[in-house]
């Protein structure tokens, strides 16, 4: 268990930015963690992702690292591994009063390593970033897929302050709506913790549409958004809010325009296969509504740009919350993402009050 | 409610094969033989289980024969023509060969038993999309008779439909000017969704727009509308207020990233808007003033077409048409867009 670290609670300037990625010089940086054991898996097997190549990735991404090409520290390192320049380049430079740290730790197929991973990744994010910079809060990663491991991790993190949410994946093995992830959402309700789902695109190992793999990057990045739009209909349609009422998730960096279509098509299906569904018990549009946040993150870009406030007003402004999704190459500046002009009140709840409020900050 | 326009056009129609033992008149002595010794039967398509309320309205149950068909499904909304859009499990099975007698013997089924006894109806040509050259040949075959109006694929099966293995049916289908149809449903050959088999049916049919934005990428992103400049794609039973944020995210992903598909040079929503048609059945949104945004947002007044999507159960008596519309607008969706879509019903709509 780390510290608990004091600082002020409640941020009355300055914005919040939910999706921050820090990354490590190099994985040794998590051996004061982990033991020696992994060392070793990892030097020999590495993580076993599925996908055909053990670095890299399966659709090359626009940009070296996926990020901003002026993201790389003068000091060396890849983007995202060096604090002062993080703190220059991202916090200081936009008055970033509260980031949120979303490592992206990879899912493995050994779960044990994975839990193993997490736990180090975990008191990384304490000892690296947040106990030398008060303005970050870290995210309990976990092994989803192993939910009893996960729900050691967040026991062992429930009251830590250092710690604002769980941070698992969009592509899981399953649909999250799936029983066997329930014990990590009654873990998580306990402790007060939001789950954050933050888009990855190698999961479980399934084709990324329905009718199979695509060529391009261009249709991965675009597709990856779907593996959200399952999400949000599984835990709805299982019924996992009348299980849990006081659970809350953070979809990060799936996009939001498609939300009010997919309610739409969701609720007319509910009401008419509702003898298939017992235990979603309201349109499913209900629990979305109260219990789903979204961050902004890419933002979506209508072609007339004032079509984007049929949009927001159908989700409700008080779900979206801004995001920066620094260092990555798809960054969203919060002095120019948005295409139409927030209202006063509409940019403080966006950019800093919703998250406070989320997050119990307020 | 406006009234639904005289002579309106119904894009998406459909007739089930009730077993197999109807196609056997229809194939060879071969495969009379082989189906039939190996009890080869059922392949009704997962994502339409008959008795899932989707499938059919309850007054509609049981379905009746081809004089009840014509009282209910054209009669009954004042349909000119009607462009029948038959599932079968032929689109799904393994073998290429399988599929080709499958199709073949649908195909012949829909002239006898329907386009031969009431000359409103017209027809999607069932194309074994397992082979692409079988596809093209079954194309080659049915072109001649006119009352053939489109190639008729599933949403999901092998490959993303961009892929170059599949151009052969794109050929086949330009040269004789026939759009490509797409209608929703699976040959589940992968996940319904990214993040595996959802427990319920409800969930499959909902995320059938996933299917749909996949293939309207994959055939942008490979190259196919540059390849067959004149390729018309009509998307059947997709719903339609998903189209706008999908717009939206392919315009935004293809600005930053076209450099990978450097032929990918007009923007996604110019050759949407171009190529691209869909019939407005189911179309998702809750009320008169969804309807309108949506509309407005999609920009276009002539990629919406009129459908009933009969038996599929999307809305009760004849309210077919959503709230929400212009009666300029469903003019164009019940006459205007289908005979432009659709170059063969100008033969005979007067």
């Amino acid at each position: 268990m780390s510290d608990v670290l004091e600082r002020p609670a409640i941020v009355q300037a300055g914005i919040v930015d939910c999706d921050i990625h820090p990354t490590m010089k190099s994985k040794s940086e998590l051996y004061p963690w982990l033991a020696e054991r992994w060392r070793k898996h990892l030097e020999e097997y590495g993580a076993q992702p599925r996908v055909p190549f053990t670095t890299g990735t399966q659709y090359p991404k626009a940009a070296p690292a996926t990020a901003r090409r002026d993201s790389w520290p003068t000091n060396g390192g890849p983007p995202g591994s060096d604090l002062a320049f993080m703190q220059a380049q991202l916090l200081d430079a936009n008055d970033i009063a509260l980031g949120i740290l979303a490592p992206l730790s990879g899912a493995t197929r050994n779960t044990d390593l994975g839990a193993a991973y997490c736990h180090a990744v975990n008191e990384w994010q304490v000892e690296n970033w947040v106990k030398p910079e008060p303005r970050f809060r870290a995210c309990v990663t976990v092994a989803h897929e192993d939910p009893d491991l996960a729900v050691e991790e967040i026991a062992l993190r429930a009251g830590d302050r250092n710690f604002v949410q769980v941070l698992m994946p969009s592509k899981t093995n399953e649909p999250l709506g799936r029983k066997r992830y329930w014990p990590i959402y009654a873990a998580a309700q306990a402790s007060g913790f939001p789950i954050a789902i933050h888009v990855n695109s190698v999961g479980g190992g399934y084709a990324s549409t329905p009718g199979g793999w695509p060529s391009y990057y261009l249709q991965d990045h675009h597709i990856n958004v779907h593996s959200f739009q399952a999400q949000v209909a599984s835990l709805a349609l299982e019924g996992v809010f009348e299980e849990f009422p006081r659970l809350r998730f953070v979809m990060i960096e799936g996009g939001f325009a498609w939300l009010p279509s997919l309610c739409w098509r969701l609720d007319k299906q509910w009401a008419l296969n509702r003898d298939e569904l017992p235990r979603c018990k309201r349109p499913p549009s209900e629990y979305i509504r109260e219990n789903m946040w979204f961050t902004t993150q890419p933002m979506e870009e209508p072609e007339v740009a004032e079509h984007l406030r049929d949009t927001l007003g159908w989700i409700g402004w008080d779900r979206v919350m801004f995001a920066t999704d620094y260092p990555h190459w798809d960054y969203d500046d919060p002095r120019g993402a948005f295409p139409i002009r927030l209202s006063n009140a509409e940019h403080t709840m966006v950019f800093r009050d919703n998250a406070m409020g989320l997050y119990g900050l307020t | 409610m406006p009234p639904i326009p005289p002579g309106a056009i119904d894009c998406d129609v459909h007739v089930s094969v009730p077993n197999i033992a109807s196609l056997l008149p229809y194939m060879t002595e071969a495969w009379r033989e082989m189906i039939v010794s190996r009890g080869t039967d059922g392949l009704e398509l997962a994502s339409y289980p008959k008795g899932a309320p989707i499938a059919c309205r309850p007054d509609w149950r049981p379905l009746g024969d081809l004089g009840w068909f014509q009282q209910h499904a054209l009669d009954g909304f004042g349909i000119s023509r009607a462009i029948l859009t038959c599932l079968h499990g032929g689109q799904a099975v393994h073998s290429e060969d399988l599929a080709q007698a499958l199709c073949g013997a649908v195909n012949d089924w829909l002239v006898d038993r329907w386009l031969d006894k009431d000359d409103r109806l017209r027809a999607g040509i069932v194309v074994p999309f397992q082979s692409p050259i079988y596809a093209a040949a079954e194309i080659e075959k049915r072109a001649a008779d006119r009352r053939f109006v489109q190639v008729q694929l599933l949403a999901a099966g092998e490959m993303l439909l961009g892929r170059r293995y599949y151009w052969p049916i794109y050929e086949a289908a330009v040269k004789h000017d026939l759009p490509i149809a797409i209608h929703a449903g699976s040959a589940f050959r992968h996940a319904p969704t990214s993040v595996g088999w959802p427990s319920h049916f409800t969930q499959d049919y909902v995320h059938q727009t996933m299917g749909f934005e996949a293939q309207l990428l994959s055939l942008m992103g490979e190259g196919v509308f540059n390849h067959f400049p004149t390729l018309r794609v009509v998307l059947l039973e997709s719903g339609v207020t998903w189209l706008p944020a999908f717009l939206w995210r392919a315009i935004k992903s293809w600005r930053g990233l076209r450099g990978e598909t450097p032929w990918f040079t007009q923007s996604p929503a110019d050759l949407v808007r171009k190529h691209v048609r869909m019939t407005a059945q189911p179309f998702d949104a809750p009320g008169a003033a969804e309807v309108a945004r949506t509309i407005e947002h999609i920009g276009a007044d002539d990629m919406l077409l009129f459908a009933t999507d009969f038996p599929h159960h999307h809305f009760e008596g004849t309210e077919v048409l959503p709230p929400g519309l212009s009666r300029d607008l469903i003019h164009k969706m019940a006459i205007d867009n289908p005979i432009a879509t659709y170059p063969r019903l100008k033969e005979t709509t007067p």
